[in-house]
C-alpha cells in the first residue's frame, strides 16, 4: 500500500490529474456492463456513496479538524434537503432553479451550523456531542409536524393550516438541474440533457459536488483557520494563549461543516425527487460518524478513500452480493454489528483511522490520537 | 367529576409511572457519570436487555397469565437474575469498550459507546426480531379506583411499578450514603486519584458502579415490559436519552437529581401529551435537554462532580 501511494507520488501532477479524469470518466460505463452482467443496482450506490462522501468530508472539518463531536450531523443535512423541497416544491409556488436554489441551501445550513453552534462552544466536548444530538433528533420530528401550520396572535390569524413539508407523505416531485442554456448553445433539442432520474447524468453532477467539497476541504486544511482548528483541537487553552479567537474558529467550523451537508442535502433531494422526516434519522449521523473515524479523523483523503469503501461495502456488498449468495440469512439486518464492533475496534487499535495516513505526508500529528492525549491533560 | 381535572389526574398518574422507570435508568447513567465522566450511551439499552432477557427466562417456564398462587414468587427471583445479568453484561462492557480507553479523551470512549450501542441494538434486533414484541400479561389490570373515576387508573400493574421502583431509589441512596462501599464510590466520584492513593481500588469501584448501574436499568426493562406489555429493540434508545435527559436535569453525578428530574421529565411528557400532542413530546424533552445543557450545565441541585474539567 505504501509503495502504492510513494509510485503515485513520484508521478507529475499533470499526469495524475489526467489517470483521475479517467478514471472518473470510465466509472459509469464500465460499471453498466457489470451492472448488465451481475444485476446489482451499483452505480445508484456509487452516487449514494458520493454523496455520503461529501457528507462525511463536512462532518470531519467539524470532528477532524476542529476535534468537536457532532452527533447530529445528519441535522444539517436534513436542512439542506428540506430547504431544497420548499425552495423547489410545486406545491409552494417558489420554483427556484436548482443552481440557484443549491447556494440557498448552503447559506441556510450554514446559519444553522452557526445557530446550534454559538450557545454550545463553551461546553465541554460531550456535552456539546449530546446538544448536536438532540438537535439532531428534534429535526425530524419537527419536519414531520410542519404541515399544518397555524400561528395566531390574540385573533390576528397569521398563517393557517399553512403545509410547509407535507409532513409524513413527503415532498414530491422536487426541481431538477435544467441544461437549457447548454442545450441551446450545444444544438441539442430541449430536455436532452435532462438528468431525470438516469443515474449516469447525476453521477457527473455528484462528481461535480464532490469536487468541489473535496477542494474546499484541502484548502482549509493548509490554510490560516485550518492551522487554528488544528490548534484548538489539540489543545484549546495552549491554541487561546497563542491569540486563536476559539469562539471565532469553532464557530467557522459548525458554519463550514453545516454549508457541506446544506449542499450534499439539496443535491440529494434533487436526485432522489422526494424526501420523507426518517431519511435523516440519528443513524445517518452515526453512519456518516463512522466514516470519519474509521477512514481517519482530519484526513482529507482517508475520509474520502474510506468513505467510498464504506459505502460501497453497506449498499453493494452487504445489501445486495450477500443476500444473493446466502438467500436465507439475515446478513443485511447485521449492518450496525458491523459497524458497532468496527467502530470499537477502530478506537482501541488504531485511533488514527484505517487510512488517516494517506495525504499526511512529512505531518507527524495523527488526529485522533493527538486529540485524545491532548484533551486528557 | 370534571372531565379535564379527571384527565389531568390521570396525565399526573401516567407522569408518575415514566418517572419511575426513567428514574431507574437515569440512576445509573448519573452514577457511572459521577465516577468515570462517560456519558455511557449504551446505558438505555441496557433496558432494552432486561425487557428481553426477562422475556425469554419467563418463556422457559409454563407461566399461567396472570400470575396467580407461587408463581407470584417468581416475579422476585426473575427480577434478581435479570439483575444479575444485565449488571454482568454491563461490567462486560465497561472492560471491552471503556476501560482501555480511560486515559485518552472523553470523546474517545463516547465513540466507543455509540458503536456499542448500535452493536447491542442490531443484536437484539437479530435474536428477538425487530417488531414490536408483545410482553404476557402477568399482572391483571383491575382498576381499583373504579367507584371513583373510569378514566384516572391505579392498577395492580402501578403497584409493582412502585413498588419496585421506589425501594430501589431508597436502598441505593442509602448504600451509597451509608455503607463503606458507597463511601467508597463517593470517593471515587470526588477525585479517582486521591480515592486510589487512599488504597481504594478503582477499577474495581467502577466495575461495581457498572453493575449496579447495569442491574437497575435491566430491572427497570422488565418492569416496563409487564407494565406497558409490549416493547421494541430500538426502545432503549429514547429511554437511554430521557433518562440522561433526567440526570443532566437534576444535576449528573447526583443521585437525588436524578430521581427528581426523572419525576420532571416523567411529568413533562405526560402533560406535553395531553395538552400539546404526543408528536411534539420529543421535541420538547429535547429541547428542554439543549436548553438545561447549554445554560445551567449543573442542573437543577448541582452537581457532585465538581470540578469542571475543560
Amino acid at each position: 500500500m505504501s509503495a502504492l501511494i510513494s509510485r503515485w507520488r513520484s508521478i507529475p501532477r499533470w499526469a495524475q490529474l489526467v489517470i483521475l479524469a479517467a478514471v472518473v470518466i470510465f466509472v459509469p460505463p464500465v460499471i453498466n456492463i457489470v451492472e448488465r452482467q451481475t444485476g446489482f443496482g451499483l452505480l445508484t450506490q456509487v452516487n449514494r456513496a458520493l454523496i455520503y462522501v461529501s457528507l462525511a468530508l463536512g462532518l470531519n472539518i467539524v470532528v477532524g479538524f476542529a476535534g468537536l463531536l457532532d452527533l447530529g450531523y445528519a441535522a444539517f443535512f436534513a436542512i439542506g434537503a428540506y430547504t431544497f423541497g420548499i425552495l423547489t416544491w410545486p406545491s409552494l409556488r417558489l420554483d427556484f432553479s436548482f443552481f440557484i436554489a443549491i447556494w440557498v441551501c448552503v447559506l441556510v445550513a450554514a446559519l444553522f451550523g452557526m445557530l446550534i453552534g454559538a450557545p454550545t462552544l463553551r461546553l465541554r466536548g460531550d456535552y456539546l456531542a449530546i446538544v448536536t444530538l438532540a438537535f439532531g433528533e428534534i429535526i425530524p420530528p419537527l419536519v414531520r409536524n410542519l404541515d399544518n401550520i397555524t400561528i395566531r396572535i390574540g385573533d390576528l390569524v397569521l398563517v393557517e393550516s399553512f403545509n410547509l413539508t407535507n409532513g409524513p407523505l413527503g415532498m414530491k416531485p422536487l426541481g431538477r438541474p435544467n441544461f437549457g442554456i447548454v442545450e441551446s448553445i450545444a444544438g441539442l433539442s430541449p430536455g436532452q440533457l435532462d438528468p431525470g432520474v438516469n443515474p449516469t447524468f447525476w453521477y457527473f453532477i455528484i462528481v461535480i459536488l464532490v469536487l468541489v467539497v473535496l477542494s474546499a476541504s484541502r484548502r482549509f486544511e493548509d490554510s490560516r483557520i485550518g492551522r487554528a482548528w488544528r490548534a484548538i483541537r489539540e489543545d484549546e487553552t495552549a491554541a487561546r494563549f497563542m491569540g486563536v479567537n476559539t469562539v471565532r474558529v469553532k464557530l467557522l467550523a459548525f458554519a463550514f461543516g453545516a454549508s457541506f451537508s446544506g449542499l450534499a442535502g439539496a443535491v440529494f433531494a434533487s436526485m432522489l425527487g422526494a424526501i420523507f422526516p426518517e431519511l435523516f434519522r440519528f443513524q445517518v449521523s452515526v453512519f456518516l460518524l463512522i466514516i470519519v473515524i474509521l477512514s481517519g479523523a482530519g484526513s482529507v483523503w482517508g475520509v474520502l478513500i474510506g468513505g467510498l469503501l464504506i459505502s460501497t461495502f453497506d449498499g453493494v456488498l452487504l445489501a445486495q452480493i450477500m443476500p444473493s449468495i446466502f438467500p436465507n440469512s439475515d446478513v443485511q439486518s447485521l449492518r450496525w454489528v458491523f459497524f458497532g464492533i468496527g467502530l470499537i475496534a477502530v478506537m482501541l487499535f488504531r485511533p488514527q483511522g484505517l487510512f488517516g495516513h494517506l495525504g499526511q505526508r512529512q505531518r507527524a500529528s495523527q488526529p485522533v490520537k493527538e486529540a485524545a492525549h491532548g484533551d486528557a491533560a | 367529576m370534571d372531565p379535564q381535572l379527571e384527565a389531568f389526574l390521570r396525565q399526573v398518574l401516567v407522569g408518575l409511572s415514566i418517572g419511575c422507570y426513567l428514574a431507574l435508568i437515569a440512576l445509573g447513567y448519573t452514577m457511572v457519570y459521577g465516577i468515570v465522566e462517560l456519558i455511557n450511551f449504551a446505558h438505555g439499552d441496557l433496558f432494552t436487555f432486561g425487557f428481553f432477557i426477562s422475556l425469554t427466562i419467563w418463556g422457559l417456564f409454563d407461566v399461567p397469565t396472570p400470575l396467580e398462587g407461587a408463581w407470584i414468587l417468581a416475579l422476585p427471583a426473575i427480577a434478581i437474575v435479570v439483575i444479575l445479568l444485565s449488571g454482568g453484561l454491563n461490567v462486560v462492557i465497561e472492560r471491552v469498550a471503556y476501560r482501555p480507553l480511560r486515559g485518552a479523551s472523553k470523546l474517545a470512549p463516547l465513540i466507543t459507546a455509540v458503536g456499542m450501542s448500535f452493536m447491542l441494538e442490531a443484536i437484539f434486533a437479530y435474536i428477538w426480531g425487530a417488531n414490536q414484541i408483545n410482553y404476557p400479561r402477568f399482572i391483571p389490570t383491575t382498576n381499583f379506583l373504579n367507584d371513583f373515576s373510569r378514566i384516572i387508573r391505579f392498577t395492580p400493574r402501578d403497584i409493582l411499578l412502585f413498588g419496585v421502583t421506589i425501594p430501589a431509589m431508597i436502598g441505593l441512596t442509602l448504600f451509597i450514603d451509608r455503607t463503606r462501599l458507597g463511601k467508597a464510590m463517593r470517593a471515587a466520584a470526588q477525585d479517582r486519584e486521591a480515592a486510589a492513593m487512599m488504597g481504594i481500588n478503582v477499577n474495581r469501584i467502577i466495575a461495581i458502579t457498572f453493575f449496579i448501574g447495569g442491574g437497575l436499568a435491566g430491572v427497570a426493562g422488565m418492569v416496563y415490559g409487564l407494565y406497558t406489555g409490549s416493547g421494541r429493540f430500538i426502545m432503549g434508545f429514547e429511554f437511554g436519552l430521557f433518562a440522561f435527559t433526567a440526570a443532566v436535569l437534576g444535576g449528573i453525578g447526583n443521585i437525588r437529581g436524578a430521581v427528581l428530574g426523572a419525576f420532571i421529565i416523567g411529568m413533562v411528557q405526560a402533560m406535553s401529551d395531553l395538552y400539546i400532542g404526543g408528536e411534539w413530546s420529543r421535541v420538547i424533552i429535547f429541547s428542554l435537554l439543549i436548553l438545561m445543557l447549554v445554560f445551567r450545565p449543573s442542573g437543577i441541585l448541582g452537581s457532585t462532580t465538581s470540578v469542571e474539567k475543560v
